[in-house]
């Protein structure tokens, strides 16, 4: 058959010995029909179904313009601060050893493995005026939870391990020899790090971005407690979502998580392209 | 030549670039402090403010009936969301690392995408499908059938939300060990089940214990998806991300925060399983470096 139809079939196996491409592919396939990608195609259905009037007065309304916004902005700014704080700490894990590495190490890791709920709680908690950290900050005029800025600290907890665990690896196998050939070539430990480490961890960097970003956007649990949630000023998408569902307006809900999708995407998209632009300009040598 | 050979055999070389002392301890404090303001600190506090009235309240609030009720359903949930993930997690993991076949990334990013998908979105599209007015609503209120605002509505919703976390955890290191083991195993007799049980499991064991730790800890964590699906049902459809809301929402924040130090209690002992688990991949032979 094979030899008679040479055209380009998508998932046809190469011939192997070892037995179960069939049953094992099959199951895969339909497991990830049934749970992922039909109940997504019934979301991006529904939203076909709307008609383009429907949709644009679903999603128009300054309401919800101003959740998308929020979400974006406070995405991305949560993004960068993680990608430098995540860099920097990536940075001493693996070149500045110290008793305990191996724990702080570990903790890293907590806002991956804590629940959104129990986060977003005791973020609350910590930077409301009564807590340890917000009691801080009212005194230097800083109010911090139930304002954008609340927002902004919880995705930061929430991007910061992927910065980390993102860039720590390349650090790690980042080799003396370069920066101290630099060194031996007269450049300062500022310009060292400038023109070799950083152009060398940048990739993984912005990979961290984008993972940070993309967790960001759609993070719901870890935030609405914080965020305070008044409409137009501290309202993300995700929980407008949430109320419009209560409301039992699904087309209205339907189409803001559309739009979310598609935005969070094309953004992604748009940071890839970027990222190929910039290691093929690397590699022609500028 | 023999100089350089003797430069090269001095084992502790003297790093040309180095950082001083004092910037050194610098550098590592502020670390320090930026990682215990932004993730020891809130951890720290969950704690706190769940012994703030003593034990005795803690423990008061974990004994209530609605706790003990959420509790119940989140092992119910996390019971058939886990295994059921576990095994298409293996299943896809091998059609995945043990055959080349076109369009392989592309599944890949497939089984990644809930990932990607914010859990209200997750939660939504179940609701779309299953609720009054989704498609196959209407016929399922026909036939007495509920599935969101029940049980097999957070199922589902855990069950998307937790896809990924098995098949991506074997995928890397499946693929690492390639086919060489099980193609010997072909070639000496064994059936498809032999192999899987004879040679890859004893290989791919301990990723797939932990990729089972961390499935299970977000199945019983997740809060969005399963908010969405819930209908918040106080006895029924909470399970303890949910009940933790509703203790919060109604001021009874020591109940909330001894609730969810439940939830913490287990991603610290997660973490401390992957910690040991990281160990035992470090000093376990490496394939084909066996002991015979």
């Amino acid at each position: 058959m094979s030899a008679v139809y040479s055209g380009w079939i998508p998932f046809k196996p190469k011939p192997s010995v070892i037995p179960g491409f069939g049953l094992t592919f099959g199951l895969t396939v339909t497991w990830l029909s049934l749970i992922v990608l039909i109940p997504l195609a019934a979301l991006f259905a529904r939203a076909a179904s709307l008609g383009p009037d429907e949709f644009i007065a679903a999603t128009a309304s300054p309401r919800v313009l101003a959740a998308l916004r929020l979400s974006f902005v406070t995405s991305i700014i949560a993004a960068l601060v993680s990608t430098v704080l995540g860099g920097f700490i990536a940075w001493v894990l693996v070149r500045h050893p110290f008793p305990g590495r191996r724990f702080v190490d570990a903790i890293i890791d907590v806002p991956f493995a804590l629940p959104t709920a129990v986060a977003g709680i005791a973020l609350t908690t910590l930077y409301a005026e009564t807590g340890w950290l917000g009691g801080l900050l009212a005194q230097i005029g800083i109010k911090a939870a139930f304002t954008p800025l609340g927002i902004l600290i919880a995705l930061v907890f929430i991007g910061l391990p992927f910065v980390v665990r993102t860039v720590q690896p390349v650090i790690e196998d980042l080799d003396h020899e370069t920066e101290e050939a630099a060194a031996c070539l007269g450049a300062s430990r500022w310009q060292t790090l400038r023109r070799i480490v950083f152009p060398t961890i940048a990739p993984a960097l912005v990979t961290g971005f984008t993972l940070a970003f993309a967790r960001g956007v759609g993070e719901y649990g870890s935030v609405i407690f914080i965020a305070g949630n008044l409409p137009m000023v501290s309202e993300i998408a995700p929980l407008l979502i949430v109320i419009k569902l209560e409301e039992f307006a699904y087309a209205q809900a339907t189409a803001i998580a559309v739009v979310m999708l598609c935005a969070s995407f094309a953004f992604l998209l748009a940071i890839n392209i970027l990222q190929r632009r910039m290691a093929a300009s690397r590699v022609s040598g500028r | 030549m023999s100089s350089a050979n003797i430069v090269l055999s001095v084992p502790q070389r003297p790093r040309i670039v180095s950082t001083g002392a004092a910037l050194r301890w610098t550098l590592i404090a502020v670390a320090l402090g930026v990682i215990g303001l932004l993730i020891a600190m809130p951890l720290a506090s969950v704690f706190a403010e769940a012994f703030r009235q003593g034990a005795d309240a803690y423990f008061g609030a974990l004994g209530d009936p609605m706790a003990i009720a959420a509790m119940k359903l989140t092992l119910i949930v996390a019971a058939i969301a886990v295994p059921l993930n576990l095994v298409f997690g293996v299943v896809g993991a091998w059609a995945i690392a043990k055959f080349e076949f076109r369009g392989k990334s592309f599944l890949i990013a497939l089984i990644d995408l809930p990932f990607s998908v914010s859990p209200v979105v997750s939660g939504l599209v179940f609701v779309l499908l299953f609720g009054m007015q989704g498609w196959f609503g209407p016929f399922l209120i026909e036939h007495g059938v509920q599935i969101i605002f029940a049980v097999p509505g957070l199922v589902l919703a855990t069950i998307f939300v937790t896809f990924p976390f098995v098949a991506r955890e074997l995928i890397p290191l499946m693929q690492q060990q390639g086919t060489q083991e099980e193609e010997a195993a072909v070639a000496l007799g064994a059936s498809g089940w032999q192999i899987f049980r004879r040679v890859t499991l004893p290989n791919i064991k301990w990723a797939l214990l932990y990729g089972v730790l961390l499935c299970n800890a977000r199945a019983m964590g997740e809060f969005g998806a399963v908010s969405v699906v819930s209908g918040h049902i106080r006895g029924a459809t909470n399970t303890i991300p949910l009940h933790v809301e509703i203790l919060y929402n109604e001021y009874n924040f020591v109940a909330a925060f001894a609730v969810a130090s439940l939830l913490a209690l287990l991603a610290l002992l997660t973490l401390a399983a992957k910690a040991v688990l990281d160990w035992r991949l470090s000093v376990s032979p490496k394939p084909g470096e066996r002991k015979t």
